[in-house]
């Protein structure tokens, strides 16, 4: 990990990013809107965001590097670290925890070892917690990368994990 | 993979005249794209707009219908459009869809999204051509990767049909329309918050006024609408003001029909589209099916995490604003929460106000500090580690943390489920005290 931090000093957004951010911002009036978007672009590629992409979002959109920076580390979606091959998104609201999340939530921290915020030794997965997901009739819920899963059970959870290598 | 949104909504009988909203739903629950929505009358009410009504004719009729916002806060709908300016050299306005559903027991505006594109995109045409807007934005939660994937889709399709870009249907009328997906935090769904997010700076709500109808997104007049209001307009101008105020049951203060649910432990947790009027009772008992075998109703919140804790003897409120008012918190999103009698009311605020202080924007002290103060006195009396003063500086919480004493409405939001939650079930509070701490005060030992 150590080693990876190190590479960032020598960031460079890839022509595609670029092109991708260049793109989105014919959206707007002003170009900073696009931050959100860039960042989201790079951690698509990359699968976080690395220091450096601030300083090159930020001279791509003429904007303080710093604003970025305060950008990426306001939104709860943009990973300012690495994170495992899988985002493991357990909804925590108070719907699923009358219906029983935080059994899920056991359940992982003994399969996987890893408690919230936390990634799993193997790199496979990224546990985090997320505001409800909008799926209250079917709780408890959550969400695996981009997929969504309802009424999951802690036996069904196990089942559904091997999906995701 | 079936979409997260099939539901009970998508199986109930339905019809156009009583069900505006959701009567297009298929029971397969597959969108409903734009060759089917045009079969069936959509974007007829888009052409009346056009053809036949000046922008201030449509904001006069959303005015007329009582429509109010259903995001929440119940602010009546034409009001909030009547205040953008009617100077015409301020040409440059934006029509934004909130579209950040994120309150805690909220799946409304997913199914509208997910099933519903196109209704959501007539709404916005309707509604920015009464604005005189030319661009508007989805600003859509990035959870909801289905919605986003299926409203680009109908934007393409209604670019390609000429229902989306320049001099629409041939009247002269441009509008563009884009979807902008968040990155998280709660707080984007707070009104001036998101107006940052979408500008792509931190969601720090602004003050007001200056309200975004005069200085919104980069200074210029804007209207932030929810996704059910705004599914709402073209059912308005297509049937008519006295048609839509026909909708309601008698005595409600709010006009049409609302997209209301109950879950926890009830036997048919779901949404229906029902009419402004029913008795909370009927929503729980004839569509929910009532409390699963062998749970019992403790309380019931009747509309999301900032709404207030009811008693089972307030179920026979009426769901408006007025008859939800009445027994002493408000509507707020309408999706009702049955809380059982085996959660344990201290553990539940637990959860709730680790929600809150989570996603806090920390701009104002209050809120900041405050709600990581509940939580460590929750987290305390959960584990019967509490002190006799920990009740007071809750109680003192509820009252510091309340409206009109923060920026904005998330912790007013948070501490309105505390203070009613103290209000009913103070014993389970108490019950948290420790037994050292109780035998200083002289309080019984549990």
């Amino acid at each position: 990990m150590s080693l990876t931090l190190i590479q960032t000093d020598r960031f460079t957004l890839s022509e595609a990013e670029r092109q991708a951010i260049e793109q989105e911002k014919q959206h707007f009036e002003d170009p900073r809107a696009v931050s959100i978007e860039a960042l989201k672009i790079v951690q698509q590629q990359r699968g976080w965001v690395p220091d450096g992409a601030c300083e090159a979002i930020g001279a791509l959109l003429g904007i303080p590097a710093s604003d970025v920076e305060g950008v990426a580390t306001f939104y709860s979606q943009i990973f300012r670290v690495p994170v495992g091959r899988h985002i493991l998104r357990v909804c925590d609201s108070m719907t699923c925890f009358i219906a029983g999340h935080e059994t899920l939530l056991v359940r992982l921290r003994d399969q996987l070892g890893i408690e919230p915020g936390q990634t799993s030794a193997d790199g496979r997965f990224t546990l985090l917690p997320v505001c409800c997901l909008g799926n209250c009739d079917k709780a408890p819920t959550l969400m695996i990368d981009d997929d969504t899963y309802g009424n999951v059970s802690a036996d069904a959870l196990a089942r559904l994990l091997e999906a995701y290598p | 993979m079936k979409l997260a949104s099939l539901g009970p909504a998508n199986r109930v009988p339905r019809a156009e005249d009583t069900h505006p909203l959701t009567w297009r739903l298929r029971e397969d629950g597959e969108p409903v794209w734009l060759d089917e929505y045009r079969r069936t009358n959509g974007y007829q009410a888009l052409r009346k707009a056009l053809d036949e009504l000046t922008p201030a004719a449509t904001v006069q009729a959303v005015k007329d219908s009582g429509l109010k916002g259903r995001g929440g806060a119940g602010f009546p709908t034409g009001v909030k459009w009547s205040l953008m300016p009617a100077d015409d050299t301020r040409n440059i306005r934006y029509l934004l869809c909130n579209a950040d559903e994120m309150e805690p027991n909220t799946w409304k505006d997913r199914l509208l999204m997910e099933q519903l594109p196109h209704l959501l995109v007539e709404g916005m045409l309707i509604s920015a051509h009464a604005l005189r807007a030319g661009r508007g934005y989805i600003f859509l939660r990035g959870e909801y990767v289905d919605a986003a994937r299926i409203l680009n889709r109908a934007l393409a399709e209604a670019r390609d049909a000429g229902l989306l870009g320049r001099n629409i249907l041939g009247s002269g009328f441009d509008f563009e329309l884009f979807v902008h997906t968040g990155a998280g935090r709660y707080i984007c769904g707070e009104e001036t918050a998101l107006i940052n997010s979408l500008e792509g700076r931190r969601a720090n709500p602004r003050a007001k006024p200056p309200f975004p109808a005069s200085v919104g997104a980069w200074g210029r007049p804007t209207c932030v609408n929810n996704v059910e209001t705004l599914c709402n307009v073209p059912a308005i101008i297509l049937h008519g003001v006295d048609w839509y105020r026909s909708l309601a049951r008698s005595g409600s203060d709010d006009m049409g029909t609302k997209l209301m649910g109950f879950s926890g432990r009830v036997r048919t947790p779901g949404l229906w589209e029902l009419p402004f009027g029913i008795s909370a009772r009927e929503l729980l008992e004839t569509h929910a099916g009532g409390m699963r075998d062998g749970h019992k109703l403790k309380c019931w919140q009747p509309g999301g995490a900032g709404t207030g804790f009811l008693l089972p003897e307030h179920l026979d409120a009426a769901m408006h604003a007025g008859g939800i008012a009445a027994v002493g918190t408000r509507m707020g999103t309408g999706l009702a929460l049955a809380v059982d009698a085996s959660v344990s009311m201290v553990s539940l605020l637990r959860n709730m106000e680790e929600f809150f202080a989570r996603e806090s924007c920390g701009w104002c002290t209050p809120c900041r500090d405050g709600l990581p103060w509940s939580v460590k006195i929750l987290r305390a009396l959960e584990q019967g580690q509490g002190t006799p003063e920990d009740l007071q500086v809750l109680g003192e919480l509820v009252e510091f943390l309340g409206p009109g004493k923060t920026f904005c409405a998330h912790a007013p939001g948070a501490v309105e489920p505390l203070g009613s939650a103290l209000k009913y079930f103070r014993d389970e509070f108490e019950a948290g005290i420790a037994p050292s701490a109780r035998a200083r005060v002289g309080l019984a030992q549990t």
